[in-house]
């Protein structure tokens, strides 16, 4: 029933995916099991996309039906198992900015890679980072734009994870539009990713995966 | 204002020029298209919030550019500045963000993408649109409208003489406040539509032809930017595709319409459609096929039977998608390109459509005059091979180098005579 699952999740069949996943689950399934089913079945869909194979429908799709496989499990296991993960990534798009298609695509590819990930949304201050970054202690932090004058925003985020004494606790990634190394350079951050892929190696790597 | 003789025939010449690219011919030159967004606030010395809220600067800033640059067709000044900031401050527009408002004066202004319509409510939309924009949709996007959600069912109003005592909700507060902001904000958009009309008459007696004057959509886009949200959209795609499609279908003909109108009301025929999700790697090709190509072909294809030009801006990658352009008539459609490969295009589409666009802003910004006229001269050499090619960037000019836009215009109108 296992390839049942992944097979059904790879090709966007919601119903048919929460039915097999029901099934399993009463059928007294082990559901770290199913999880593990479905973090491979993201990570086939991730590399899809990388390869052009998949596209934004199917990696918003994919990230639904998991979303609802979650919402089913959590019960059964308790919340600290289902984010038993590589690490704690917060992430957000900078002040001023609102795009958000690049930084979702990270997201998810984050969370297919075994990543507890927390999105902030767009247009977050730089307090509100502080803020974040003091409650859920995160291993790494992840500041999306595309804005060119988004820069300045990434910078001064950088200096209040600073001055409020927390930039030796997180390492922090850029990303985004035309993010290369001379902005990381500039804004203070540890590393920049040119796309989705380049930002879930640079977040292994940081945890020794 | 007098018009002199030579104004008329420089309107006369420029629009051969780029009827003749247009048409497919080759004209006496290259046409020059600058697309010029908010570049005249800058080159006037104004902020971004001045041309949002100042329509007489805003108005000179722009014949000031016109007048120093001289383009065969120039960006038109309403679009660039989506009619005037105090019309939707007025209505406390929540799907745009304005400079010197919720923006830093000198940054352009940002389109807020939402879920205003859930997918729940296609049925409602489907059955009776009129009524579900009016009491559901405005009140959501305009903060000012939300009183308009109090409104009785619009089909209650065929009751005639019966149904008289409902106009007694008109005075109810919060929809009596909602009417009197619309009827505000309609006097302010009405004040600034009438001086870029009479800007329009001005710049032709000038011997400048607008770009276009007319708007629309591609029926996916409308969906997608302004009631779904990409996300809404894109789940659609699998939890409810012949919705999602019905729905396409019942807008076309408003999205035709529309222009149609807005053309005969100022005699211009070209019809600026912006797409958005149809780009490569927003969807399949797959996808494209089933869920974009065909709302954005009828869109098309009926705005040609109407005797219009549609321009659209393929903004993004089109690489993937040239083949199906070939199903437009030929020397019908002005596509412009931001970063599709042009040397291509003209390959696959330049017998089919004239070709426009590609000359990078981050030359135009950042760039040197040698790499602007060499970039300039292979796009000359190349795409403007035989005509059906217009000069233009790829995206607007907003924040372009005054010094290299004079170089690339000077180049082109130098280098691009045809023999």
């Amino acid at each position: 029933m296992g390839n049942g699952l992944s097979d059904a999740i790879i090709g966007m069949r919601e119903d048919e995916v929460l039915q097999i996943a029901t099934r399993m689950l009463d059928g007294g399934t082990d559901p770290m099991e199913i999880i593990s089913l479905c973090r491979g079945a993201m990570e086939v869909i991730g590399g899809g996309f990388e390869a052009g194979e998949y596209f934004l429908p199917d990696l918003i799709m994919s990230g639904e039906i998991l979303s609802r496989i979650a919402e089913m499990v959590k019960p059964r296991i308790g919340e600290e198992a289902a984010t038993l993960k590589l690490g704690k990534v917060l992430i957000g798009t900078v002040a001023g900015d609102i795009h958000d298609i690049g930084k979702n695509i990270v997201v998810f590819m984050l969370d297919a890679g075994g990543f507890d990930v927390h999105d902030l949304g767009v247009d977050v201050s730089p307090q509100a980072f502080v803020d974040r970054i003091s409650e859920l202690e995160p291993d790494i932090v992840g500041l999306s734009c595309l804005l060119t004058i988004a820069y300045e925003a990434m910078r001064k985020t950088v200096q209040a994870i600073v001055d409020a004494g927390l930039r030796d606790k997180v390492r922090i990634m850029v990303g985004g539009g035309t993010v290369d190394e001379q902005v990381r350079g500039y804004v203070g951050a540890d590393g920049f990713g040119a796309d989705a892929v380049a930002a879930v190696s640079l977040a292994k790597g940081w945890m020794g995966r | 204002m007098a018009v002199s003789s030579t104004q008329e025939k420089s309107y006369t010449e420029r629009m051969q020029r780029i009827n003749g690219a247009i048409e497919l011919r080759q004209p006496d030159r290259v046409p020059i298209f600058l697309a010029f967004g908010l570049f005249p606030a800058r080159y006037a010395g104004m902020t971004y919030e001045e041309a949002f809220f100042n329509l007489d600067g805003w108005l000179s800033a722009n014949q000031k550019a016109i007048g120093d640059f001289e383009p065969d067709l120039y960006f038109q000044p309403g679009a660039a500045v989506i009619t005037g900031g105090a019309v939707h401050e007025t209505l406390q527009n929540r799907q745009l963000r304005l400079p010197g408002r919720e923006l830093p004066p000198d940054v352009s202004f940002q389109f807020v993408e939402g879920e205003y319509m859930t997918a729940e409510e296609y049925d409602a939309f489907l059955t009776d649109p009129s009524d579900f924009a009016i009491r559901t949709y405005l009140p959501r996007v305009f903060g000012a409208l939300e009183g308009l959600g109090y409104l009785p069912t619009l089909k209650s109003m065929v009751m005639g003489y019966a149904g008289a005592a409902l106009s007694a909700m008109l005075s109810l507060p919060p929809i009596a406040a909602a009417l009197d902001t619309l009827a505000r904000a309609g006097e302010e958009a009405m004040r600034w539509t009438a001086g870029y009309m009479e800007f329009e008459k001005r710049m032709d007696a000038l011997g400048f032809p607008a770009f276009s004057s007319s708007v629309t959509l591609a029926p996916f886009d409308l969906i997608s930017d302004m009631l779904r949200g990409m996300r809404g959209a894109m789940l659609d795609m699998y939890r409810c595709p012949d919705k999602l499609i019905a729905a396409q279908e019942m807008l076309l003909p408003t999205l035709v319409d529309a222009p149609v109108l807005q053309a005969q009301m100022s005699g211009n025929p070209r019809v600026f459609i912006p797409l958005h999700r149809g780009a490569d790697g927003f969807m399949s090709v797959e996808q494209f096929e089933r869920f974009y190509w065909p709302g954005f072909r009828d869109l098309v294809l009926a705005l040609i039977d109407a005797g219009l030009t549609p321009c659209p801006f393929f903004e993004g990658t089109y690489d993937q998608r040239l083949q199906y352009l070939r199903q437009f008539p030929p020397g019908k459609v002005a596509g412009i390109f931001d970063r599709s490969d042009l040397f291509k295009a003209k390959e696959i589409i330049g017998d089919v459509m004239c070709i426009s666009g590609d000359m990078p802003l981050s030359l135009l910004q950042t760039g040197t005059p040698e790499q602007v006229r060499e970039y300039a001269k292979k796009l000359i050499d190349v795409v403007g091979k035989g005509g059906g090619f217009i000069m233009n960037s790829n995206t607007v000019l907003d924040e372009a180098d005054p010094g290299l836009l004079r170089v690339w215009v000077d180049f082109t109108r130098e280098y691009g005579v045809y023999a």
